[in-house]
Formats: structure tokens, sequence, C-alpha cells
């Protein structure tokens, strides 16, 4: 099955794939955690505090969110937006997608991480005179994150296989890469798969890291 | 006369837990909480250090009076500036060593410098006998460990009363020895203490001043020599007659 010819295309695309994956898939994946990770801690603690009308607003955007296809989402704003005049390039549309996108996902898990600090931390926080976002900073939001590190591993190793779907706003990704050598080549099964193992080998080196991190952040018992 | 609390009243729906409670402690004092549970005792504490809001009542304390029931922010965390608090189940921050959970409030709240506020969080462990540990998590020490060190962070800023929320409750005699051992000794370093507790050698050795609570009422209260020797009122020698049979 394997002759000369179809070894040949794999070794000559094999650059070819890496190289977008390495230049587009890790940063798309990497900017767009890191927004994802800022959007929420800020939704999570919004809903944690019960702060009024904004913990309505942060409860409708999860809602919104999780209830949409990432792919209509990814094409609401790049193909829909410039009919309002709203122009974006694919790759910053793209991060904007997925860190909302994967925002909605984490705030949970975050919020869920903060319930789950046992309600004495914040009343000796409070005991030693410390005030509200001093505690949240410095003792609840580090233990919250400990608990929700798993979780958030797993949804970076999802994100980055999801990221393949930037494809279709014409991100030039590794998989629109491996389409466009297929779409020249004929040979769908190997390329495929070989692409398949550049994703599995990423999210290989993505679980080396989890093991690690919750190695070093596991001095300390929950 | 450090503080002064007039006509505490705390009901938690239907349930009256404090019935218009008024108390004086003097500085140097070490006043013990006694009474069965249920009695609002806890409760009481807690008010005291505002982590829980009374329905009413005013509290004195180092020159200021406070509306209890709609005390700011800002009073709540200038009160427990000036006081320490220690839980029945500890309470240490997980994520920080013992060190840190001594020197955090130095650094944070009263701004000290690090090198500074861990120099004054070692010296206050050497005194509880925890220096050595200092750089374990909570979940690496024993019970007694711990509440040595949540005594340690209680204490660290030299604040003018200390609070004990029944801190021997949660462990065994022999660890609960160790913990009451370091309480002695504050005591007769001269640190006022409020002590909620269910430990009578303690109240009864340790303590000046006894108030004996039940159905959130004061019911008796005077010094532990007069308490314990020779009780007024009913309620009281029933208490002291079980308690000497447990």
């Amino acid at each position: 099955m394997l002759s000369e010819r179809i070894i040949g295309i794999l070794a000559d695309s094999f650059f070819k794939i890496l190289i977008p994956g390495l230049t587009v898939t890790i940063p798309l994946t990497v900017i767009s955690f890191a927004l994802a990770m800022v959007i929420a801690i800020v939704v999570a603690l919004i809903q944690f505090a019960k702060v009024r009308v904004l913990k309505d607003i942060a409860r409708f955007y999860v809602w919104v969110i999780r209830g949409t296809p990432l792919l209509v989402q990814l094409f609401v704003v790049f193909y829909g937006l410039p009919n309002v005049g709203i122009l974006i390039d694919p790759f910053p549309a793209a991060v904007l997608v997925f860190a909302i996108n994967e925002g909605a996902y984490c705030a949970e898990t975050i919020r869920a991480g903060l319930e789950a600090v046992p309600y004495g931390q914040m009343e000796a926080g409070e005991c030693v005179g410390m005030s509200y976002m001093q505690i949240m900073r410095r003792i609840l939001l580090p233990q919250a994150l400990r608990i929700s590190f798993p979780t958030l591993a797993n949804s970076i190793i999802s994100m980055i296989k999801d990221t393949s779907l930037a494809a279709n706003i014409t991100v030039t990704e590794m998989f629109m890469a491996t389409q466009r050598i297929v779409a020249r080549t004929y040979e769908p099964l190997a390329l495929y798969i070989e692409v398949g193992i550049i994703y599995l080998v990423f999210c290989t080196v993505l679980t080396r890291l989890q093991r690690y991190g919750e190695k070093k952040l596991g001095r300390y018992r929950i | 006369m450090i503080l002064r609390i007039h006509d505490f009243k705390k009901s938690f729906d239907d349930l009256k837990v404090l019935n218009g409670i008024s108390l004086d402690v003097d500085k140097g004092d070490v006043v013990a909480f006694l009474g069965p549970s249920g009695s609002g005792k806890t409760t009481l504490l807690r008010c005291m250090n505002c982590l829980e809001v009374p329905d009413s009542g005013t509290m004195e304390f180092a020159g200021n009076t406070y509306d209890m029931h709609s005390i700011s922010n800002k009073d709540k965390a200038g009160i427990r500036k000036r006081t320490g608090f220690v839980f029945q189940n500890f309470n240490l921050f997980r994520n920080k060593t013992a060190l840190e959970n001594v020197s955090e409030g130095l650094i944070v709240v009263r701004k000290m410098g690090r090198k500074e506020a861990s120099e004054k969080a070692e010296e206050t462990l050497e005194k509880v006998g925890m220096a050595a540990w200092k750089s374990h998590y909570p979940s690496e020490l024993s019970g007694g460990q711990q509440q040595r060190v949540a005594i340690a962070r209680a204490i660290a800023s030299d604040p003018e009363i200390v609070y004990f929320d029944e801190p021997t409750s949660a462990l065994d005699p022999e660890l609960a020895s160790e913990v009451l051992g370091v309480m002695r000794m504050l005591a007769e370093e001269g640190m006022t203490m409020v002590v909620v507790t269910h430990a009578m050698d303690f109240a009864r050795n340790v303590s000046k001043h006894v108030v004996f609570m039940e159905h959130g009422v004061i019911v008796e209260q005077g010094s532990t020599e007069e308490f314990f020797s020779s009780p007024k009122e009913e309620r009281t020698k029933e208490f002291l007659r079980l308690e000497e049979h447990k």
C-alpha cells in the first residue's frame, strides 16, 4: 500500500503541513486560549460575586455561546458581519471567535473551581483584614485555578483540534494546507492520516505539559 | 475596658440566636464563653468580628462606637486589622506555606516589606513552636500544628484582642493540649482573649472571666473562681454538674 509515490508525497508534504502548524495553528490556539482565560476569569468572578445586571449579561453570554455551534459562530463573524460593514481579516476573526467560544466554557470551569473552595478560606482572609479583591487574587483564585487545571488543560487540548475549523474561513492553518496538497495529489487517505498524526503529536506535548503542571501545582493539596 | 458590646440581637429566620447580649471585655482579660451547643456563643463571637451581621446592637472598640447592623466595609476592615480570629477548623490558606500564612496579612494589610514580614512571621512561628515547619503547606501538618500556625497568623499583627472559636474542638486530646499550651502562654503574656470553648480545664485554669450563655442570653457571668466555686444560677449549677461527669 505504501508505494514509493506515496512515501514521496508524505515526505514532501511533511514540512508544508508542519510549518503552517507551527506558524498558524499553534499561535491561533495560544493567543485565543490566553484571551479566553481572561474572559473566563472575568465572567466567573462576576457570576461568583453575583454582581447585579452584569451577572445576567454573563449568564446570557454563556448560554448563547454554549448553545450554538462553533462553526456557525465563525461564519457569522467572518461571512455575516461584512453585511453590516464589519470586515475582519481571517486570522483575527478566528482568534476572536475561538476566544469568545472557549471563554464561555472556561468561565464555567473556573466558576465551579471557585465554588469548590471552602467558604472558610474567604472568612480567614477577611479576618486577616484583606479586602475582597485581595482575598480573590491571593487566596481564592489560585486555589480555584488549581482545582480547574485538569479541566482547563482538557479545553486547550480540545481547542488545538478545533482550530482546524478555521480552514472554513480561509485561515491557512494545518488542515487547510493539507487539503490543498490533497487537491493536487489525490492522496486523501495518506495525507489526512499524516496531518492527524501531527495533531496527535501536538496534543501529546500538551498532555506532557499538563502532567508537569499538575506536579508543580500539586505541592499543596486542595 | 477595651471592648463593649451592647444589646446584640440576631435571628436566623424564626430562631432567635442572640437575644440582647451586652458585655464588657477589659484589656488583658481572658474571657471564656461557656454554654451548651446552640446557646449562641459562636454566633456572638462571629458577630463581634463582623463575620455575621447582627440584627441590632452597638459595639465600642478602641475608642470608636459602631452600629453593628449597618457597619461599613471600611469599619469592618478597621476592626479586623486590630483583632485576630482563630477558627474551629483552622482555615489556613491552603495555597500558602506556614510562613506565608503568617506573613500574608503583614504584607498585604500592614504593607510591611517582604523581608521584614518574613522575619516577623518566623518569630511568631517560633513562639508557637512551629518555626521548624515554616515551609510546610497546611496539608502536610497535623491538626494541632495547623491550629498553632493559625494562632501565629492571628497574633502576628499584634492585635488588641484575639477571638478563638472552639479552637480545640476538632482535635483529639493530645493535639488539643499542645494548642491549649500555646493559648495559656498568650494569656500569661497579657493578651486580651475571648474564647468560645468546651474545654473546661482551660476555662477553669486559664480564663479570668467566664460568660455562661443559653438560648441567646447570658445566664451568668463573673470571675472564673467565683463562677466555678459558687455559681448563683440553678442552670449554671446543673451545667457544671453535667460537665463534671463527662
